[in-house]
């Protein structure tokens, strides 16, 4: 374990540039010069199934704002990556960890955090659509006030604001008693955005959101990414680069060759996709493989 | 071109021709004849000797004619589905021939004051239509009644710690809940004398029966549940968790109302163990003839200890009063089993 940090800060420290880069990016785009500030930081993130080394110290910020896509190969760790900023890593039987976290500069792994709270600020979008079948449309969608048993003045406005932003009001709002089931597959995954919305996070991460679904529903998803990118931090895995280079801002290339993936390169997509640095990126942004 | 295309008629190319159905028919009726000269000219005797026979019967000829017309994968193929369905029509049977004698003993002993009167104040040569099963149905349904709500949360929640929380003790507790699924109910029945009344209370009672119930109620319960659960993707856990609720609210709020039908299901079937078990009410109940609304003082009918005493009692009378009880136990416990069924099918189709 010990061996595995001092090669993670090593590595935290080898790759000063391409962060201050992203940093760098952030002012320019912001209005004014000013930046939103960062509202998500891993710093150093390694992780393990069972033993089995499976991500190699990652250090990413994500500014508030923005959108980051993470790119790359299946079996690359991104999907373990997102997991473990919303503590829903530990969720698997054999799971370990190590590195920091910060989320408005505080570690969510610090002992004594309530891991709702994180779970609250940080929220989830599933690769499948999973709205819950017992529930009603409505239900599904103020399901994580029951659950995290929060209270709210007016339901109904919070009701119509989430369907919106997720670009489902106008096709549900005759039917919001409807079954989640009854919906189709992409009008599901919307449901799902609109759910994770209700409780307000800071930081929205997509687990591959769009790969169950057919061309028109993923298009109706990325507007209702560029929608939300105003308002909040968003972090997105996908195996698709023109949905990377359509709805991020940043983008992180991850790798395993192998061993345990790591992070080869981050920068502004723009950069990514037309003067990647590393000649693995290009290969896989061009489609050379993977 | 002014005719319009007809579309070719529908048809199903792929079921059996007249003709290959006239060989099937024949099969069968040489098979059956077969077993008729074969019964009468051999010492084999009785109705098993003809199943037998007709099975090898037309086995043996069902795997000639395959193997002549089509080859010998074909013609194993025909064994087994010869083996196959002759396994399946001897499960069936004796469950058909049960059904078939209950019925015909057991309709001659009823009449609609079963219903309304009790054996209190009947004797065993009164004839059939005096008395009724009153205070054996009210004695089942209170007997089951308090075991289902004393093992229904046990259970379940059994099921939600095997499930959910898949703590430290989940491998042993798993392990003795099908154990105890296991246990014969007479077991049960002692256990619940020399631990409840022996020691406390001193006189049999209804409740003393529900305990044992309860004991042999639970295993079922815990089981079925745990199944229904683990049906349920964990993908919805993980949504609920993700959405911030803690472990008991994403169980309450999500898993378990999309268990339900499942959960109504293992209710159900907990019911039907244990609607049936006569050994332990034998021993703790005390089996009177009147209704008795209360668990906790004097003796407490029920179907299964009516059924074994009149069988007991040995006049004609008593003994048509026994089939008809076990008529009426059995639609009770079909009724049961008929709504589980209906209850999970409809979960399937939502």
């Amino acid at each position: 374990m010990t061996i595995e940090n001092e090669d993670n800060m090593d590595k935290v420290a080898a790759r000063p540039s391409s962060l201050s880069d992203v940093a760098a990016a952030k002012q320019k785009k912001s209005p004014g010069g000013q930046s939103l500030g960062v509202g998500l930081e891993a710093r150093g993130v390694h992780a393990w199934f069972s033993g089995k080394h499976v991500l190699d110290g990652i250090s990413l910020d994500f500014w508030s704002g923005t959108v980051t896509a993470l790119i790359g190969p299946s079996g690359c760790g991104k999907s373990t990556f997102i997991r473990t900023l919303n503590r829903m890593h530990e969720f698997i039987p054999g799971a370990q960890m190590a590195g920091e976290v910060l989320l408005d500069g505080k570690d969510i792994y610090e002992s004594g955090t309530d891991v709702t709270k994180i779970r609250l600020k940080v929220g989830m979008v599933f690769q499948k659509p999973n709205p819950f079948p017992s529930m009603t449309i409505a239900e599904n969608v103020l399901s994580g006030l029951k659950l995290a048993e929060l209270k709210v003045a007016d339901k109904d406005a919070l009701l119509e604001d989430c369907l919106e932003r997720a670009g489902l009001w106008s096709e549900v709002k005759d039917r919001l008693n409807a079954h989640g089931g009854s919906l189709s597959g992409g009008q599901q995954q919307r449901l799902c955005i609109a759910r994770s919305l209700a409780v307000k996070p800071q930081v929205l991460l997509m687990d591959e959101p769009c790969s169950a679904l057919d061309p028109g529903s993923t298009l109706k998803i990325e507007e209702t990414i560029s929608h939300l990118s105003s308002s909040m931090t968003i972090i997105i895995v996908t195996h698709n680069m023109q949905q990377a280079a359509r709805v991020s801002d940043y983008t992180a290339f991850f790798l395993s060759d192998g061993g345990p993936g790591s992070m080869i390169e981050v920068g502004p997509t723009s950069e990514i996709f037309s003067r990647p640095r590393d000649t693995r990126t290009e290969n896989y942004v061009t489609g050379r493989f993977g | 071109m002014s005719t319009v295309m007809q579309p070719p008629k529908p048809s199903k190319p792929w079921l059996a021709t007249p003709k290959q159905r006239i060989t099937t028919a024949s099969i069968y009726i040489a098979s059956a004849l077969m077993s008729f000269l074969v019964v009468a000219a051999t010492p084999m005797k009785g109705k098993l000797a003809y199943f037998v026979v007709f099975f090898f019967a037309s086995v043996i000829i069902d795997f000639i004619l395959c193997f002549v017309q089509r080859g010998m994968a074909s013609a194993k193929d025909a064994v087994a589905r010869g083996v196959v369905t002759a396994g399946m029509t001897f499960a069936v049977l004796p469950i058909l021939s049960i059904l078939f004698e209950v019925v015909k003993r057991g309709y001659k002993g009823l009449h609609l004051s079963l219903f309304t009167n009790d054996m209190s104040v009947t004797s065993v040569n009164d004839p059939v239509a005096n008395g009724g099963l009153l205070h054996a149905i009210t004695g089942t349904i209170i007997l089951v009644g308090i075991a289902l709500i004393v093992a229904m949360p046990i259970g379940i929640l059994t099921a939600v710690y095997l499930t959910e929380i898949r703590g430290k003790f989940a491998v042993p507790i798993k392990f003795l809940v099908q154990a105890m699924s296991g246990v014969p109910s007479i077991v049960a029945g002692l256990f619940i004398l020399s631990a409840y009344v022996y020691p406390l209370t001193g006189t049999l009672s209804g409740f003393a029966g529900s305990l044992a119930l309860m004991i042999l109620m639970i295993p079922t319960i815990a089981r079925t549940s745990e199944e229904v659960l683990l049906l349920i993707p964990s993908d919805l856990r993980e949504a609920g968790v993700a959405l911030g609720g803690t472990q008991w609210r994403t169980v309450a709020l999500v898993v378990v109302p999309a268990a339900k039908s499942g959960l109504v299901t293992a209710l159900i079937l907990g019911i039907a163990r244990v609607a049936g078990e006569t050994a332990p009410l034998v021993l703790l109940t005390g089996g009177g003839e009147k209704v008795n609304p209360n668990p906790f003082s004097g003796p407490m009918g029920s179907l299964p200890l009516y059924i074994w005493k009149c069988f007991g009692q040995g006049t004609e009378e008593s003994i048509t009063r026994a089939w008809s009880g076990i008529l009426v136990l059995l639609v009770i416990v079909l009724g049961l089993f008929i709504t589980a069924r209906f209850l999970s099918e409809r979960k399937v189709t939502k």
